[in-house]
């Protein structure tokens, strides 16, 4: 009986932690579970090949109406879903728990976003987008036009589905097979946000576009233009969250079937839900030279050696991972030792060094910071102390004559002393010995 | 047998009683005398038990807590562990060599009572030894005091300055049970330097030489006043010399308390080599050492060297005039020995000085041209020194007088241009009221004192009065000094009551005796009836005697009842727990600060590093176990200068200092709730003016309105954003404090808040303790 209640309890242990296993972890980084929130339900259909794509990989789609009453990303303080699809452009207020700031903790706690609005962006969708560091054009009527690369369309003169094959060179975000087709884009355009250095451009648009409403004349010069305008931006954020930001839904649909749209949202969601460019550092270790433990202090002038295992993610298994520019510092509120580490192709980095002759809490820093990857920033503190007193030489060439000083003094010296004593020691009528030394005396002669 | 009468006399109704169990007059007077000075040693360490009583075994303020943690440190980990202690807790990134960077004495002595303790088998905690440590030294202070007094004066004196020192004010402010610092075991060592010093010189033996030397060495192994005796002891010797009373005994006493004395000093990692060059031109009194050396470390040794070097002033001021030819030949003797061999001088120079022109005298055999010889050395070391400086100061080997030699002559000059020693308080200059409230009739007996021991003048009177005017001066440019001058206060004072009370006694008992003796023999011998018989003449004498006794005996009665008031009400505060009266008269205890650090070791990660002002590290690292960025130990000024300057910066500009830091919280002291006004905001200016004095773009007028400091609604916009005040009054504008007043009424300042609506942007608030006074905020890291 009481094995098999054991074995009840480990199982339903199991069962409950199982769902777990299959999420997002330190340990396998790709997203599992996504909640898809559209305006309408339709977009499952309209949109299948991105959806099929994401569930042949392995994803668990949850789809939900925007203003379903029942949203809620977190329940009990966990959430629920390690990624979130927002391809509900015109939605004025979410239903259920969901608001502005659920979005932003959401990502804040490192999940991943994907944002997609098109010219019937509601304030809502403009505001999420603003705290990630896009602005989208502020005439809520513009689209991107593009009179010189535009695709034909079945309206004459209508230029505002554009061609763009602007893409950022990252092979780490848009994958290594060249995207040949230009992808096409319907939908209003962005700028960054200057003070943001997170986000960047992943598609922008061709010189001769700008941002303006089809439909009326231009009184005024257009804001946006040029390749200042962006399409699709994403954001790599401190925390490893990372985010894709376009100004079309119809970017991701089925509709474009001869462009290189497929390709480019496939690759750009592997890269979002962290199928790509995900690193780890593990057994960041240091040692003096020639020893194995990693010791709790140094001392100036020690000889040590540091090393770091750095891997990446493929999606399914942790790869070593191969750089040159890796570096470490050795750091005390700025860097006196800077290295970069060499590899062994095996993902192991290492390096060594002479400790500065400086003491104090130093750190060994690695801050690894590449386009598109996730950042490292490892940092462990070591404390630096001096010499203690017996590890200073003994004895210095300056300090010879001292030394001789130390024997010769004004009135007695040193052999004096020893003669005497000895004398008076060894000679057997201590009484009566040869110098009768007389301390007192001495020292009433002075 | 002076001191015998002197007791008799003392306690003629003791005696009395006494006689009639048949002892003999000397045995009588040895218990009276022994079991007076047992009763003192009990009430010198029970008078100091106040704050144990009151509040609870604890050590008081923030310096000792410091010596607390090293000392639980030594006793943990060892003495060799201790000795090269790197503590990477405090000074973050920079780290502090504890070992060589304190003064271990306190340490060492406190561990081996607590070993001493547990040898016999009473397990205590080393907390109890550090908080009674300071007590029980004073006793002892009190017994050397006694023997002093003997040395000096008589038993009697002895005896006074035992019962004076005891309970003297100035003394107990710092050696009160838990106020666990250098000093509590220093003024012993001092006093007990002394009183072999002058045993050494009466007796002219050198053992006692020795054991001066030795208490030496324990007096600079304990704390920085060190430099007093070093300077005092050749000032003295100096002033012998002077006046003709120069003789074999000094020349023993000083030589081997001064070489041994140097090179034991030198053992202490702290004060190092720096004890000869300090030694050497504090005896030698040249001109290029005033400017080099010392000077550099002024900022590790603060307060202590700044006496030191103020005396420097003093004795260039002093010496100059008045020493003239003699001394000059000396100076330049030096000079010249100096260049052979710089450590073989030390304390050679004034008997072989001396003696040589004793020699020469003899040699010349002629005052005149004795005269002649001294005039034409005297003008050639002038003008060689005079050389030597100019070329020194043209090459650049001695560096040009800078501001800092005035700050010799003017006390007040660290306060004006170094931020960070005029900051604390106990560096201000001494207000009259404290001085009247630390010595109470002390004060008047003192000059009182001086004129008896002029009139007695001999080689142990001048050296009680040099070091009463000399420690009197110092006491005058600052508080903490006051404590230096007590057991020369008590000394002198000691002095004037008991010859006082002896003569007025001798008066009462004499012409008693000639009346009893007239009656029955009519004829006396004694010089005292003779004096006696012929004061008869005077009227109202033995009234007027009786008047003045009384008189004596309601001062001192009154000294005792103003001492114990004094270390009941004003000394005995532990300053970490504070006391109020409720509105109901009762007490109310604020335990805010502790709260706060039980927090912090509680709740915070391991390696987590605290920025605060630097007054409460030593009480984080000590009580919360955790990093800080700067201490008590003020080291380095760049480093808080740094954090001043943070907290002077808007939060922006700050979160860059604190992330540069690696800060993770920042706490701060906050007095508006409970209106306990020595909190951060008071001390705010000095962060402004220590923190501008290394960066400039921290400017005092940016946060004062029309030279005036305010909270209010009138202040500086800088004051109302930058990050201390923010850190304050963070929500404290919700808050009512008083009845009748509105929300945002800070209690500490009288006024209502001008920035009521404050907002972090990158530091979120994580403990606020339950009256506001300590205040914990979370650098939000990795956004």
């Amino acid at each position: 009986m009481a094995t098999s209640g054991w074995f009840l309890t480990l199982t339903l242990a199991l069962v409950s932690v199982l769902p777990l296993c299959v999420a997002f972890s330190a340990e396998s980084p790709t997203d599992r579970r996504i909640l898809v929130l559209v305006d309408d339900l339709s977009i499952r259909s309209s949109h299948s090949i991105f959806f099929d794509s994401l569930k042949s990989r392995g994803f668990d789609l949850d789809f939900k109406l925007a203003d379903d009453k029942r949203l809620a990303l977190q329940r009990y303080g966990k959430y629920l879903y390690d990624g979130l699809i927002l391809f509900s452009p015109s939605i004025k207020s979410f239903g259920g728990s969901l608001n502005t700031a659920a979005v932003l903790d959401f990502v804040d706690s490192g999940h991943d976003l994907i944002l997609s609005a098109d010219e019937t962006a509601s304030d809502l969708i403009r505001d999420i987008a603003i705290e990630c560091g896009i602005d989208f054009d502020e005439d809520q009527s513009s689209v991107v036009i593009d009179h010189i690369s535009y695709a034909v369309s079945e309206k004459e003169g209508d230029h505002t589905l554009i061609a763009s094959d602007d893409f950022i060179r990252s092979d780490v975000i848009l994958g290594e097979k060249k995207i040949e087709a230009p992808v096409l884009f319907r939908g209003i355009g962005h700028s960054l946000n200057a003070a943001n250095s997170l986000v960047l451009k992943v598609l922008s648009a061709s010189p001769s576009a700008y941002s303006a409403n089809p439909n009326s004349e231009l009184s005024s010069p257009p804001s946006l233009t040029g390749t200042a305008i962006s399409l699709v931006s994403v954001v790599q954020a401190r925390n490893n969250a990372r985010i894709v930001i376009s100004g079309s839904l119809d970017l991701f649909s089925n509709r474009y079937e001869k462009s290189g749209n497929e390709q480019f949202v496939t690759e750009l969601s592997k890269w979002v839900f962290h199928e790509r460019g995900h690193l780890k550092a593990v057994n960041v270790k240091h040692n003096k030279a020639g020893e194995k433990a990693e010791p709790a202090m140094y001392r100036i002038n020690d000889d040590l050696e540091y090393s770091v295992e750095i891997y990446e993610w493929s999606g399914t298994s942790w790869k070593p991972y191969v750089a040159d520019d890796v570096q470490v510092q050795f750091y005390m509120m700025s860097p006196y030792v800077l290295r970069t580490l060499s590899h062994d192709q095996k993902g192991r980095y290492s390096t060594s060094f002479k400790v500065p002759d400086v003491y104090g809490v130093f750190q060994f820093k690695v801050e690894y910071q590449k386009l598109g990857y996730t950042s490292l920033s490892l940092s462990k503190q070591i404390p630096v102390r001096p010499y203690k007193h017996n590890e200073y030489e003994r004895f210095i060439k300056a300090a010879y004559p001292y030394y001789g000083a130390s024997f010769s003094m004004h009135h007695l010296s040193v052999p004096q002393i020893a003669g005497q004593s000895s004398i008076y020691l060894l000679s057997s009528d201590r009484t009566n010995f040869l110098w009768n030394f007389d301390f007192e005396k001495q020292i009433s002669e002075l | 047998m002076a001191a015998t009468s002197a007791m008799d006399s003392l306690s003629s109704a003791a005696t009395s009683a006494v006689k009639s169990l048949k002892l003999r007059t000397k045995q009588q007077e040895l218990l009276i005398r022994v079991s007076t000075l047992c009763l003192i040693y009990v009430l010198a360490f029970s008078i100091r038990l106040f704050s144990v009583l009151r509040y609870e075994s604890m050590i008081h303020e923030f310096d000792p807590y410091f010596n607390y943690r090293t000392t639980v440190y030594l006793s943990e980990n060892g003495f060799y562990e201790f000795w090269n202690w790197f503590d990477s807790e405090s000074w973050y990134p920079l780290g502090r060599i504890i070992g060589g960077t304190l003064y271990p004495g306190l340490m060492v002595t406190a561990h081996l009572l607590h070993r001493a303790i547990s040898a016999i088998r009473f397990a205590v905690h080393i907390r109890e030894v550090c908080v009674l440590t300071a007590p029980f030294f004073a006793s002892n202070t009190a017994v050397v005091a006694y023997l002093f007094g003997k040395e000096v004066w008589d038993t009697g004196a002895g005896l006074v300055a035992a019962a004076l020192i005891a309970v003297c004010p100035g003394y107990i402010s710092r050696s009160v049970a838990g106020s666990y610092d250098n000093e509590g075991v220093a003024i012993f060592a001092l006093l007990l330097t002394f009183y072999l010093f002058v045993k050494a010189v009466n007796t002219g033996s050198l053992s006692w030489a020795l054991a001066s030397a030795f208490s030496y060495f324990y007096m600079v192994s304990a704390w920085g006043g060190y430099v007093f005796i070093i300077n005092l002891v050749p000032l003295y010797v100096l002033v012998l010399l002077v006046t003709g009373r120069y003789s074999m005994r000094l020349y023993v006493a000083y030589n081997c308390m001064y070489v041994l004395g140097c090179l034991l000093a030198m053992q202490i990692r702290f004060v190092g080599f720096q004890h000869v060059q300090s030694g050497e031109h504090m005896a030698a009194m040249e001109v290029r050492n005033l400017n080099d050396g010392e000077v550099d470390s002024y900022v590790a040794q603060l307060n202590d060297l700044q006496a030191a070097v103020v005396w420097q002033g003093i004795m260039i001021v002093v010496w100059k005039p008045k020493l003239r030819d003699a001394v000059s030949v000396r100076s330049f003797y030096e000079w010249w020995r100096r260049r052979r061999s710089r450590l073989l001088i030390i304390g050679q120079n004034s008997k072989e000085v001396f003696y040589f022109l004793d020699y020469v005298k003899h040699l010349l055999n002629d005052p005149k041209l004795f005269n002649d010889f001294l005039r034409i050395t005297v003008t050639c070391a002038v003008s060689v020194g005079a050389l030597a400086i100019g070329v020194g100061t043209a090459s650049g080997y001695i560096s040009p007088w800078t501001g800092r030699f005035y700050s010799l002559l003017d006390p007040t000059y660290a306060k004006d241009h170094i931020p960070i020693i005029a900051s604390v308080s106990e560096h201000q200059p001494t207000a009259w009221s404290s001085f009247m409230f630390d010595f109470h009739i002390l004060l008047f007996l003192f000059p009182a004192g001086l004129y008896f021991c002029f009139k007695r003048l001999s080689d142990a009177t001048i050296f009680i009065v040099m070091y009463g005017l000399t420690s009197m001066y110092f006491a005058g440019v600052m508080v903490r000094l006051i404590l230096v001058a007590a057991p020369a206060m008590c000394l002198i004072s000691a002095i004037a009551v008991s010859a006082t009370l002896k003569n007025l006694t001798s008066l009462l008992r004499s012409k008693s005796k000639v009346q009893a003796v007239s009656s029955s023999k009519g004829t006396s011998s004694t010089k005292a009836s003779m004096k006696a018989s012929l004061d008869q003449s005077l009227p109202f004498q033995r009234n007027g005697a009786i008047t003045l006794l009384l008189g004596a005996f309601y001062l001192l009665s009154r000294y005792a009842i103003h001492c114990t008031w004094v270390t009941s009400e004003a000394y005995s505060s532990p300053s970490i727990v504070l006391a109020a009266r409720g509105a109901y008269g009762g007490r109310v205890i604020f335990d805010d600060y502790r709260e706060a650090y039980f927090w912090l070791r509680q709740n915070t990660a391991p390696d987590a590093k605290i920025m605060s002002w630097w007054d409460y590290g030593y009480q984080i690292t000590a009580m919360g176990n955790r990093t800080v960025i700067v201490d008590n130990n003020t080291w380095n000024n760049t480093h808080i200068a740094t954090v001043g300057r943070a907290m002077a910066s808007y939060e922006d500009e700050a979160y860059e200092i604190i992330q540069s830091l690696d800060v993770d919280y920042v706490l701060v002291v906050f007095g508006g709730v409970t209106g306990y006004s020595s909190d951060d905001i008071n001390k705010f200016l000095w962060m402004v003016r220590i923190g501008g004095g290394v960066f400039p773009v921290i400017k005092e007028p940016d946060y004062l309105v029309n030279g005036e400091y305010r909270v209010d609604k009138g202040a500086a916009p800088k004051m109302l954003n930058c990050l201390m005040y923010k850190l304050s009054y963070y929500r404290f504008g919700e808050l009512t404090t008083e009845y009748g007043q509105p929300p945002g009424y800070d209690r500490a300042r009288g006024v209502e808040i001008g920035n009521k609506n404050v907002k972090l942007e990158h530091l979120e608030e994580a403990f606020t303790t339950s009256n506001w006074i300590v205040r914990i905020y979370k650098s939000s890291a990795t956004f």
